[in-house]
């Protein structure tokens, strides 16, 4: 079965060079796709949870009294709201790289403590991060302040009252909100490609680089995995949503 | 008991104490110089028109709204400090809105549970079979899961009055409970509130229900424009008014 696919395809991209689907057939480059796709999922799965943690302090930073927290807030969003993602990542990697640490494992190679996989991560969770910082404010800003007073004349704490009445309220308010983002942000993951990081994007180029008769195949294939992989998302989302749905409130 | 030998406050001064409270919102002055004594187990109506700066009242005793000049003293201690411990005014002084103000995403028995396990941090069970008892005091016994947005609002009010209750406050405030119900629901709000009063619970009620108030009242105050106009229990109260604004008010309503 297996066998009789490989040889299907090998004979496609001989009648047909454009249409080299070399990944189907040899099993170095299915490797390759292999790693990069594990990456991605990576990238993905970390960025989303550090952007929605991003998200989650930062809605609560906006409401310090102190204004200094507040205008430190509003600057983070400002500049990672801003700037193109593209271009965070090759400063993060590229000019603050330089300054952090290195370690040498073998004595001659000096490595940075931060690698380039791991400035991806922080960069986009960080440019994530700053649309959720605002998707939860105005998720919170739609809760009433009445909800709030009643739980305030309950004697509960402002982190209380923030983590048992007011997060949960505005998250069913953001979720859809947050979705749309996060979405954004899976598929912001290929910019990571800028500095390097070996995920499906950069895998695929690397082999349509090697093999050229196989671009049109990788860019397919580009595809397929974006709109399964956003799709899961957005079925696990929309399932989230409706557990979270409460009876008689809300639409 | 802590709190009480602390404060050395003795049942027989009075549990709420106001004096000549001041309280504007902006150019605007609500109160202007409130003063009056509630003592325990007293239920006190607070009566007038709309804006006269009732419900500023009623809410600057549990310090939801601070006020500018005066004092309230509830169980000996003054609630116009700079450094309040809200906590403790808290505890002692339960609050009842118009609008109920329920959680919307906890069940009837988890909004009871609520304050009790992270406020007073007491166990859980123990908790619950308080909760469980207040909501079947508060006659809504079946309706333990329901969500806020399920009931009707005389129901959801109950829930808010036994949420409340789950405190063990020494004083209830009333906020225009019955405000925003359905005439046929007033009743069952109205009833637990008698309930309440009967038991010795020390109430302070906002009321547009003049026949209720005449009906469990110990005392009545009349407020239009920030000042109290004229009280007394209501026996006199409503027969015997004297201020022609007072009269008039009672004409409307009566």
């Amino acid at each position: 079965m297996l066998q009789s696919i490989q040889d299907y395809f090998r004979a496609l991209a001989e009648t047909h060079p454009h249409w080299n689907f070399i990944y189907l057939y040899d099993p170095v480059q299915a490797a390759r796709i292999g790693e990069g796709l594990v990456m991605t999922l990576e990238l993905s799965v970390l960025c989303v949870l550090f952007s929605v943690v991003i998200g989650v302090v930062g809605a609560w930073l906006q409401g310090s009294h102190l204004t200094w927290v507040r205008r430190f807030v509003q600057g983070y969003i400002q500049f990672f709201r801003n700037t193109p993602p593209l271009i965070q990542l090759l400063f993060f990697y590229f000019a603050l790289g330089q300054f952090t640490p290195t370690y040498s494992p073998d004595g001659w190679l000096e490595v940075p403590v931060i690698s380039n996989v791991g400035w991806a991560v922080i960069s986009l969770s960080f440019f994530a991060g700053a649309f959720n910082v605002e998707i939860f404010r105005a998720g919170i800003e739609a809760v009433p302040e009445s909800t709030v007073e009643a739980a305030d004349s309950l004697g509960m704490s402002r982190l209380q009252i923030y983590r048992y009445v007011l997060l949960p309220l505005a998250f069913r308010v953001s979720l859809p909100a947050l979705n749309n983002n996060l979405v954004n942000l899976v598929k912001t993951t290929t910019q990571a490609i800028v500095i390097a990081v070996p995920e499906l994007l950069y895998q695929l180029v690397s082999i349509y680089n090697d093999y050229s008769t196989a671009q049109n195949a990788c860019m397919v294939l580009m595809f397929v995995v974006y709109v399964v992989l956003v799709g899961i998302l957005v079925m696990g989302m929309s399932r989230w949503e409706r557990r979270l749905r409460i009876p008689g409130y809300g639409g | 008991m802590n709190a009480i030998v602390e404060t050395a406050w003795d049942p027989s001064q009075p549990i709420v104490a106001l004096r000549d409270v001041h309280k504007s919102f902006g150019k605007l002055e609500v109160l202007k110089g409130i003063s009056f004594d509630v003592m325990k187990g007293e239920v006190v109506c607070i009566i007038g028109p709309s804006g006269s700066g009732k419900s500023t009242l009623i809410r600057c005793v549990n310090a939801l709204t601070p006020f500018d000049a005066g004092s309230i003293k509830v169980e000996g201690q003054e609630v116009n400090v700079a450094h309040l411990d809200k906590l403790a005014l808290r505890k002692k002084v339960g609050i009842v809105f118009q609008q109920y103000n329920l959680f919307p995403h906890k069940t009837a028995l988890e909004n009871v549970m609520m304050a009790p396990v992270l406020v007073l941090k007491e166990p859980k069970d123990e908790v619950e079979a308080r909760a469980r008892a207040l909501i079947r005091k508060v006659r809504l016994e079946g309706k333990e899961d329901s969500y806020p947005g399920e009931l009707s609002g005389g129901q959801q009010q109950r829930v808010a009055i036994a949420r409340s209750l789950a405190m063990r406050p020494d004083i209830m405030l009333f906020d225009e409970v019955t405000a925003a119900l359905d005439p046929e629901t007033v009743k069952e709000v109205l009833v637990t509130i008698r309930e309440l009063a009967a038991e010795g619970m020390t109430c302070m009620l906002v009321t547009h229900e003049m026949g209720f108030a005449r009906e469990i009242a110990n005392h009545i105050y009349f407020t239009d424009r920030g000042v109290i106009v004229e009280h007394g229990p209501p026996a006199t109260f409503f027969t015997e008014a004297k201020d022609p604004r007072t009269r008039e008010f009672l004409s409307q309503i009566l």
